[in-house]
This record gives C-alpha cells, structure tokens and sequence, in this order.
C-alpha cells in the first residue's frame, strides 16, 4: 500500500492542495484570492511537471496493475502539466478582465488535470474511467463557468448531455470488454484480444470504448460538440478544452488500443484510419465557412486530431511516436495562439471576429508577426516545426502502409492551408480596418512568442522531444 | 604566372561588376583594362619561354571526387595553351583599351551607370575563356564552355532594352544548348568508356577506343566515332558551323566590341580549339573528321555567298567570320592541327582589327551600320581606312604567290587550301574552299569600296559630322594591324612549312618528326613496323575495355597518327593548287572593283535580273525561315497547347473546379449539418457508432 501510494504521489500531491485550497478558500477570501491560486497552481504543475520529468525511469505499477507509471505516462503527464500551467497563467489576466475571476476556476483546472494524469496513467478501465470522470466533470463545469452568458451556460449544458451519452457508450463497451475478456486489466484483455482468436464481442467493446473515447478527442463523427462549446465557453476555458485534455484522452486512447487490444491491430486500424481521414477532410473543409476564429480553432483542432489519429493507426512504435511529437507541437502551437485570441478586444470588449483583425499587422507588427508564425506553423508550412509534426505522422503512415491515408493527409493540410493563410492576409493586406487590439498581461505574452520562437528554433532538433516520445512509445507498444 | 593570367580578369570583373559604387566609372574601366594587358603581358612571356615538349599542369584545387570521376581544377600549360592564352588577352586586353572610346557614349543609357558592367562582362568572359582554354580536363573545359556561353549571352544583350537585343541574345544562348547537348553527350561517352574525363588518361585511351564500339540511339556505333562526333556537334554550336549557324549574325546586335572579340577572335574560335585539342581522339576517328571537313567546308563556301549581299556593315563581318571558321575546320578535319591554330591565330588579328574597324566607321557614323549610307570615307576616317585596308589585304590573302611573304591571312589561309587539297585529294572541299576565297575577297572588297571610296550616300548630315575615333581606339588598331600584316610571315615556319621548327614549336616527339622528314620510303618503312606493333598492343587494350593503364598519353600539344602526313603533302602540292587562291582572290578583286568603282549600277541591275538567286542569298539561303518553321513554330505550338490547355484548362481548371466548387460545398454542408441542435449531434454520434460497428461485424476478428 506505501509503495503504491508513492507511485501516485504526484496526483496524490495535486488532488489534496485542490481539495485544502478550495476548502482554504472559501473560508478566507474567495474571489480575492483568484490571483494568487492561480500562481500558485500553475507553480506547482509546473514544480509537479519537473519532478515527474526528471523522476525515476522505469515503469512500475500501483494498485494490482490498475495505475501504471512508465515513461509513456510520464511524457504524457510532463506535456498535461506544462500546457496546463501555461493555459493557465496566459489565460488568468483575461480571465481577470472578463469578470470571471472566481477562485474555483484554477482549481477545478487542477482537479481536470488529476483526472487527466489517471487517464494516461490508466492500467484498468475502472481506472481509466475514474480518471475520465474526473477530468470531464471539472471540464463541465468550468465551460459553463460564465453563468451569466446564455452561450457559455448552453456550451456547458451541450457539453455535458453529449459527455455523458460519450460516457454511457464507454461504459458500455467497457462492460461488453469485461463480459467477453472476463476482467477489466488491460493486461488481462489482451490476453483474451490475441490474432485472429479474437472474439466479435470484445471489438464490439473496443468500438464503444473508441467511441467514448473518439469523442473526447473530437475526432469525427463524435466531433459535433466541439465548435458550439469552443464558441460558447470563455475564451481561457477554450484554449484549456484545445490543449492538455486533447493530448490526456490521445494517450487514453493509444492506451488502451495498445495495452488491452494490442493484439488486434488489424482490427481497429481500419477504424482508426476511418476516423481520421473523416477528422481531417471534415476539420479542413468545414472550418473554410467559419467567421469566429474559436470555431475555426474548433475544426482546426478537429483536423489536427486527424493528424495525430494517423499516426496511431500506424499501429507501431513509431506511429506513437509520431503521435506523441505532433500532439506536443500542436499543444504549443495551441498555448500560443490562444494567449493571441484570449486577448484579442476592441474597445474593451472581447472581439473573435476573425475580420476585426484585419490590418492588424500595422499597429502590432510584433503580435503579427508571432501570429504568423504560429499559423504557418498550424499549416503545416516549412519550415516552422508545424510541418516536421505533420511530415512524422505522414512517414509513419507510409510505413505501415496507409498510403491512402497519408495522401489523403496531405490534400487535407493543403486545404486548411487556406483559412490559416486567411487569417494572415487580413492581418497584412486586410483592405478595412478591423480595430482589433490585443493587451496582453507579460504572461501571455511570454506564451505566444515562446510558442512562436519555439516554433522557429525547434526546426534545429525539436528540443530533443523525439528521443523522449521513442522512449515512450518503446514503453508503450512492445 | 598562368594562374595570374587566369585570375586577373576575374578579380578585375568582380571588382569592377560590384564594387563599381566605390572605385567609379572610371576606376573600373582602368582597372580591368590593366588587368587584361597585365595578363596579356604575362602570356606573351609565357608563349615565348614556356618549353613546348614540357606539357605543365598546374593545380589550383581538387575539384569534384564522386565515385570513379575524379577532378581537379588545374591548368594544362602546352602550346595549345599558350597559343590561345597570347590570342584571348591579347584581343581581349586591346579591345578593352577600345572599348573606353567607344562605349564613352551611349544614348541607350543616359545618366545610367553602364560602363562597368560592359568591362565586368568583358572581363569575366575573357575569365571563362581563359578556364575554357587552360582546362586540363574534359569538365573544366565545359565549365569554361559554358562560362563564355553565358557571357555571350550578356554581352549580345547589352542593350537590354532593345527587344532584337533580347531575342538575338535567348537565339545564340538556345542554338548554343543543341550544340553543348552534344558536348555533354561526348562527355559523358568518354567517361563511360574511359572512366576518366582528364585529358591525358582519355588520350592514352583514345586508341582502345577505335576498337570499342557502343549502342548508342537503337544502334551500334564505332566509340570514337562516335564521341569525335559528339564534341563535333558542341565545336559546331560554338563555332557556329552550318546548321548552328544562325545565332552569330544575330549576336551582332551586341556592342562592336563585344562582336570583335567574342564573336570573331575568341569564342567561336573554341571550336577549332576543341577539336585540335582532342586531336588525339579525331586521329582514330575517321568517319568524323570527314564529317568535320564537309561541315567546314560548306560552311566557308555558304557563309561567303550570303555575305556577298548583305547591306549591313557588321553582318557582313559577321558572316565572313562564319565563313573563315569554315576554313579552319577543314584544316583541322583533314588532320592538319597546327594550320588550323595557325589560321585561328591570325584570323584573330585581322577579324578583330576588321571588327574595330567597323566599330570605329560606325562610331564615327554615330551608329549609322548599313553600308548603303556610307561612301568616301576615306578622308574623314584616315586611320581607320588604312586598318581596315590592311585587315582586308590580310583577309583577301595578299602575298607573293609561292613565297612566304604576304600578309597574315594570305599565309595561313593558303596553307589550309594546301592542306585540303592534300587531304581530300583535291576534292569538293578544295573547291568550295577556293569559290571561298573569291567570294571572301570580293565582299571584302565590297565593304571596303562602298564604305571608304565612291560618293556619300545617305544623311548628309551624319556625313558632315563623321569624325575619326579617338586615339584609345585607333591604337589597339594599329597594334592589330601589326599582327595582321607580320603574324602570317613571323609564325609560318612554326606552324606549318619547316617541320622541324614545326614540331618542336609544338612540342611532338622527336622520332616522329625524323620518320616523316626522311622521304616517303623510310617513312612508311618506318610506320608500317610501328603499326605492327601497335596493332598488337591494340589487340590487348580491346579486351581492355579501353582502359588508360598500358598506354600514355602522346607528347607534346597536337598529335598525328601513324599515317597522317597531311602536312608533309601539303608542301608537294601542285604549284597551280598553290596560286589558286591566289587568283581567286584577284578575280574577286577585281569584280569587286567593276561592281563598285568602274559601274556602281551593276550590282542593282544584276539583283534585278536575278531576283531569286538574290533573294536567297540576301535571306541567309531561308535558314531562319526553314528554322521557324520546323522548330520554333511547332515549339511555340506545343507550348501554347500546354499552357493553355495543359496548365490553363487541365491544371487550373482543376484547381479551380475542386477548390471553388467542391470543397465551398462540403463546407456549407458541413455547415448545415452543425444546427447547433443537441439531437443532430447526438444522432451523428449514433451513426457514427452503428457504422463503426457495421463495419467491425464485416471485417473484424474471425471474420
């Protein structure tokens, strides 16, 4: 029990400063103390972040194989923690501005991320779904967290009708898994999950259990809720929905396809592939129409699901990967862009038209500029590090065969090259003036020129991330 | 010393090409002008004490090292060499002198700055040609080839913002590509039999080549046959020979100068170069070197009779210098290296001098160029009447028949008649080169009656104000003419009459030279035991498969085979062959001077009686025409087709369709689909899940 205790000392950590500062709060100075909980949580992501980064190597278990700590978890969990401190701090000044300051928000993001380190670090769907609760009903609050909004309050109630029927076909599947498998250990599934001896009851789990699954990911066909609650929920709560729990429920996944069905990768390649095709033409093709940059960030998000879902379907180690290498790019490129639409205003008043930036460039040509790059870089463009996340998805791909699938990548990126490449223009050759500004706090700036640098520098070696995403794929399939 | 020869006109081109802002106009004119003659200084000291049977490479870095290819940039110092290194910085380094006069003024450019991109031009072409002629392999030489090609290109088209400027420039640049297509393709032949691309392993290896033969085009081909014909075909585009002709008369459209030392004393000339540097391969090439012959020939006797009715004062130049390439072609095609060179040398003096002559008339013209507006001359441009009158004695050939005094063209140009003579047996080839010569003297003498004698014709008013060139032009003339009168008698000996003195001055074996000087008897006695040998050793180097290893390169600068004695029967000619150029040249003199002096209305009437004759002539016998119609139409066609059709409609039109079309319509589905009703998110999600499971059931597990 000691030993098992120590393994999940970083949740442990995390949950019990939620719960004391939540209880701590609201007998002291509530609201108030927004600012400082929010420093404060963020510090101790990031502390958590370091320690769980340069923590011992090595995989061991917790609770009979339930929760597992290797170094697939662990890049997963390091990746979770960083994107969300810096969602958070980017976000706390807008959040400020906005009238939204309450104390609990910071928290229930803590509490999201408790859920989402369970969901990487799951060894059992008990504990895969414990985690995915826990990380979806802090979610559903903080969309609906602007109560006074019709459209964040319509946005969370979406969120949760949706979320609980995903969670209802999850379940479901869970329990067809454990019926036809007769336990609910990954390690035992796939053991019954083996060839061609495979039993249809258990795919049929596995359908459920992706469809579950898909959905947190938005990936198509599951995807829908996602533009009405990027649109609908606060501008900081979005850029959270866009960052750590995309890459939270791509690890779940990768999890459990590798872990429990590992032995069935023909099978659920096919669905897989399917789902990621249809996420990247729908992204690509869908967000053209758009006129709100959240709803656009919604289909570009769906897309690069798209992308990261190709590289899972490989079924090999470098697919994973590959997997791993895109979803960290497309979290800093996320953490940045959205520290722009965060604060992006006109007289005072949030703005996300995307036609309010036009001519940006003159007045700000720096915030231009990094919005430039981090967009190309969203494109696909060489050679911001966008493109090199996309040329590994795509490598994989090939390797494993799906030269459909990375064609139909490629015509896909072609095509959402455009509305990124739109934003650019309006920004550059807009011919009205769109008046938007963007008052950052130094936080938010930080976060969208770092991302923006990163996005330059990184071309040199990707700051070193592969060798820690071989790593990690090397942990998880074998 | 050679490697200062080489470099300086590049440092005086790049200085002078980007650094003009900072030295001026004026600084870059002086500095590539005294780079040049600091350069033509030096080959003049290496031409004199460079030791010929010593063939020097001097290595500047190791170039290319990829597999078995192995290159350096290096410099081959023999007489070849050198002989080329006196030509090109010698012209080049006058020519620059006369260009300080004469681009003084240029209303194309008014208030621009355009004098120092005239001399870096100038200077980075006599750069390329120096890296062409010094080459010691088959790569660098190429590099050179193209290096001039491309200075050509710029140079022809330095009135950039005349359209004939560009299109004569894109016409001698593209008719150049079909000719360096060849040059590559002989290249690359050579390297795949030989595995080697420098001169001294592909010459040891040109014998083996005779006995090898290579599939080449669906058929089987003699190598060396073969790739003497493929250099043959880069000499061709180069040197403008017949059928690749057509860019030279257009590349007039470039400054005088430019005409004068490119396009008449340099860079065709790397033709001849090429294929007396190759002559160890052209000796075991039969076939080609008849072939080059023809070429050569009909090219000298074609070129003459189109410049017999030309009205402009440069394309008649321009078409003699066709022509008198013509000449040396057929020198070299019948094996005789050294006359070739020798006719490249002085054609070089005259050529030039005749060009900066034209230069000087039309500068004191103020760029009036057709001769039909010129007229007595002769006062109001005296020193530039007395050139251009001793480039035409030189030209025409004037000399005492049967002696070794005359002018410089007279010497070299009958040598080649000689030569041809001798090697064709006195066939077509001697003929034409003979109808050449009187048709060379008669338009020479054309342009020298209708420019400097008669009446002024034309705008009074430019004639009222033609003035002499300053001294910068009219010296480099002078010094022009000094070759053109003495270089035929200095070099004639060396060259070609004394063998002796001649293969020492080119640095050939000694035996050789003893074999060929002792009868004809003791001479075949000689070879046919030589042969024998060499057969033998051939026997083995066939299944050799042409390797370099058991065979060295031949001495010295030129090579004859084991039967060649062209030269040696040249010298038993037939007296009559001997003077026959000489008549040829008083009857054209003499009709020149019926046409132009006695009866000026002659030439209007024959052309009147004679109007298709006249016509063809005067249209270049309808090459351009034929051209167009066979290449550059059908060119233009398919590109229209393709770009209209092909890109236009196929590309484009798909683009267009899909991105205009299609994809604006999944996204407004798309957009219908997203109702923002929970129902229809749910139910896609239903779907979406059937569908899955659907599939899972088809395909999955067991099934």
């Amino acid at each position: 029990m000691a030993t098992d205790l120590q393994t999940i000392l970083p949740e442990l950590i995390l949950a019990v400063y939620a719960m004391l500062a939540l209880v701590g709060a609201v007998y002291t100075g509530k609201d108030n103390l927004t600012g400082p909980i929010t420093w404060l949580t963020a510090g101790l992501m990031a502390v958590l972040a370091l320690w769980i980064g340069t923590g011992s190597a090595g995989s061991t278990q917790a609770f009979g194989g339930m929760f597992l700590s290797d170094a697939y978890a662990r890049f997963a969990k390091v990746a979770i923690l960083i994107a969300g401190a810096a969602v958070l701090l980017s976000g706390q000044e807008a959040v400020a501005r906005r009238g939204l300051g309450r104390f609990e928000y910071p928290l229930l993001i803590a509490l999201a991320t408790v859920g989402m380190m369970m969901m990487v670090s799951a060894g059992d769907l008990m504990s895969l779904y414990l985690g995915l609760e826990l990380q979806s009903l802090a979610l559903y609050v903080v969309a609906a967290m602007n109560r006074d909004s019709v459209k964040s309050t319509e946005a969370g109630m979406k969120y949760f009708v949706l979320g609980a029927l995903s969670s209802g076909l999850l379940l479901y599947g869970a329990s067809l898994t454990y019926g036809y498998a007769g336990t609910t250990l990954f390690s035992g599934i796939i053991g019954a999950a083996t060839g061609g001896e495979i039993s249809l009851g258990l795919l049929i789990g596995l359908v459920f259990v992706s469809a579950g699954l898909a959905f947190k990911i938005s990936a198509v066909p599951f995807h829908m809720w996602t533009p009405d609650v990027y649109e609908g929920a606060p501008t900081p709560v979005t850029a959270f929905f866009a960052t750590a729990p995309k890459l939270a429920a791509m690890g779940l996944f990768a999890r459990v396809l590798f872990d429990a069905f590992g032995g069935a990768v023909g099978d659920w390649q096919q669905i897989i592939s399917l789902m990621a095709i249809l996420s990247m033409a729908l992204g690509a093709v869908a967000a053209i129409g758009q006129t709100n940059i959240k709803r656009l960030m919604a289909y570009s998000s769906i897309s690069h699901m798209g992308f990261a879902l190709m590289g899972l379907s490989a079924g090999t180690a470098l697919g994973v990967q590959a997997m791993l290498v895109y979803m960290a790019i497309y979290l800093t490129m996320n953490v940045g862009t959205f520290a722009f639409i965060m604060s992006m205003e006109r007289d005072g008043k949030p703005v996300t038209e995307i036609a309010s930036l036009n001519q940006f460039a003159k007045g700000e040509p720096l915030k231009a500029l990094a919005m430039l790059v981090l967009l190309f870089s969203l494109a696909g463009v060489p050679p911001m590090v966008g493109f090199f996340g996309k040329l590994y998805v795509l490598q994989a791909a090939v390797d494993a065969g799906l030269t459909w699938l990375a064609i139909g990548g490629v015509i896909a990126s072609v095509i959402s090259a455009f509305y990124y490449l739109r934003i650019v223009y309006f920004m550059y050759f807009g011919q009205t003036e769109g008046q938007a500004q963007a008052p950052m706090s130094p936080a938010a700036w930080v976060a969208l020129m770092g991302s923006a640098a990163i996005m330059v520098l990184g071309v040199v070696n990707l700051f070193g991330i592969e060798t820690a995403a071989a790593q990690a794929a090397q942990a998880l399939v074998n | 010393m050679v490697t200062i020869i080489l470099f300086a006109p590049l440092i005086g081109a790049i200085i002078a090409g980007f650094g003009h802002r900072i030295i001026g106009d004026k600084g870059a004119q002086v500095l590539t002008t005294g780079l040049l003659f600091l350069a033509a200084l030096l080959s003049w000291i290496v031409f004199l004490t460079h030791d010929p049977a010593n063939t020097e490479h001097v290595q500047i870095l190791r170039w290319v090292e990829s597999g078995t290819l192995s290159t350096d940039w290096s410099i081959r110092l023999d007489r070849l060499t050198s002989i080329m290194l006196i030509v090109v910085t010698t012209v080049s380094s006058l020519v620059h002198l006369y260009s300080m006069g004469y681009m003084a003024h240029d209303p194309q450019f008014e208030g621009e700055s355009y004098r120092p991109r005239f001399f870096a031009y100038l200077s980075f072409f006599t750069f390329a040609m120096l890296m062409l002629v010094t080459s010691d392999n088959l790569l660098q030489m190429f590099f050179g080839w193209e290096g001039v090609g491309v200075a050509s290109y710029l140079l022809i088209g330095f009135y950039y913002r005349k359209p004939s400027a560009n299109a004569a420039a894109i016409k001698a640049f593209v008719v150049n590509r079909v000719g360096d297509f060849g040059f590559a393709l002989g290249i690359f032949g050579l390297f795949f039999l030989t595995d080697s691309i420098r001169f001294d392993e592909v010459f040891a290896a040109a014998p083996g080549l005779a006995e090898t033969s290579i599939t080449f085009l669906w058929r089987e081909w003699n190598a060396a046959n073969l790739i003497a014909f493929l250099l043959f075909v880069g000499a061709m585009g180069k040197s403008a020979q017949l059928f690749l002709h057509t860019w030279l008369p257009d590349a007039m459209e470039g400054p005088t100068p430019v005409s004068a030392l490119i396009h008449a004393a340099t860079m065709v000339t790397a033709g001849v170069f090429l294929v007396c540097r190759m002559s160890p391969v052209m000796e075991y090439a039969p076939a080609a070197t008849n072939f080059i012959v023809y070429i050569g020939a009909f090219t000298a006797f074609f070129a003459a009779t189109v410049g017999l009715v030309q009205n402009d004062i440069k394309r008649v130049i321009a078409y003699s210098t066709c022509s008198q390439l013509g000449y040396m072609f057929v020198a070299a095609g019948v094996g005789a290296y050294p006359v070739a060179m020798f006719h490249l040398l002085t054609h070089a003096f005259f050529k030039a001098m005749l060009f900066l002559g034209a230069g000087s008339v039309i500068h004191g013209m103020h760029h009036e160029q057709d001769m039909r507006n010129y007229g007595g001359l002769r006062t109001k441009l005296p020193l530039t009447f007395w050139a251009m009158l001793i480039g035409t004695l030189a030209i025409t050939g004037v000399g005492i028949p049967l002696t070794a005094i005359g002018f410089a063209g007279f010497l070299s140009k009958d040598a080649i008649i000689e030569v041809a003579f001798a090697g064709t047996n006195g066939g077509v080839a001697f003929w034409l080169l003979v109808i050449a010569a009187l048709f060379t003297s008669f338009y020479s003498w054309r342009l020298m009656f209708l420019t400097f004698w008669g009446k002024p014709r034309g705008d009074k008013h430019t004639h009222d104000h033609a003035h002499e060139s300053p001294a910068v032009m009219t010296i480099p003339l002078g010094v022009l003419a000094i070759g053109a009168v003495f270089s035929g008698m200095v070099f004639y000996n060396s060259f070609f009459y004394d063998h002796d003195r001649m293969n020492a001055f080119f640095g050939l074996p000694e035996h050789h030279a003893e074999a060929t000087e002792h009868g004809e008897e003791a001479a075949a006695g000689d070879h046919g035991e030589e042969a024998a040998t060499d057969d033998a050793a051939h026997g083995d180097e066939a299944t050799d498969h042409a390797m370099a290893d058991s065979h060295a390169a031949p001495q010295g600068a030129v090579y004859f085979g084991l039967d060649n004695t062209v030269i040696d029967d040249a010298h038993h000619v037939p007296t009559w062959v001997k003077i026959s150029p000489f008549i040829a040249m008083l009857l054209g003199l003499a009709t020149a001077y019926w046409f132009y002096i006695v009866n000026p209305s002659l030439p209007k009437r024959l052309a009147a009686t004679q109007p298709h004759l006249y016509q063809f002539l005067l249209n270049k016998w309808y090459f351009d025409e034929i051209y167009d119609f066979l290449f550059v139409r059908p060119a233009k066609a398919i590109g229209r087709f393709l770009w209209k059709r092909g890109d236009g409609a196929t590309i484009d039109g798909a683009i267009n369709g899909v991105s205009m079309g299609i994809i604006p319509f999944f996204t407004r589905l798309a957009g219908r689909w997203q109702s923002g009703y929970l129902f229809t998110y749910a139910f896609a999600m239903v779907l979406g899940i059937v569908a899955f499971v659907t599939l899972m059931t088809l395909t999955g597990g067991a099934n």
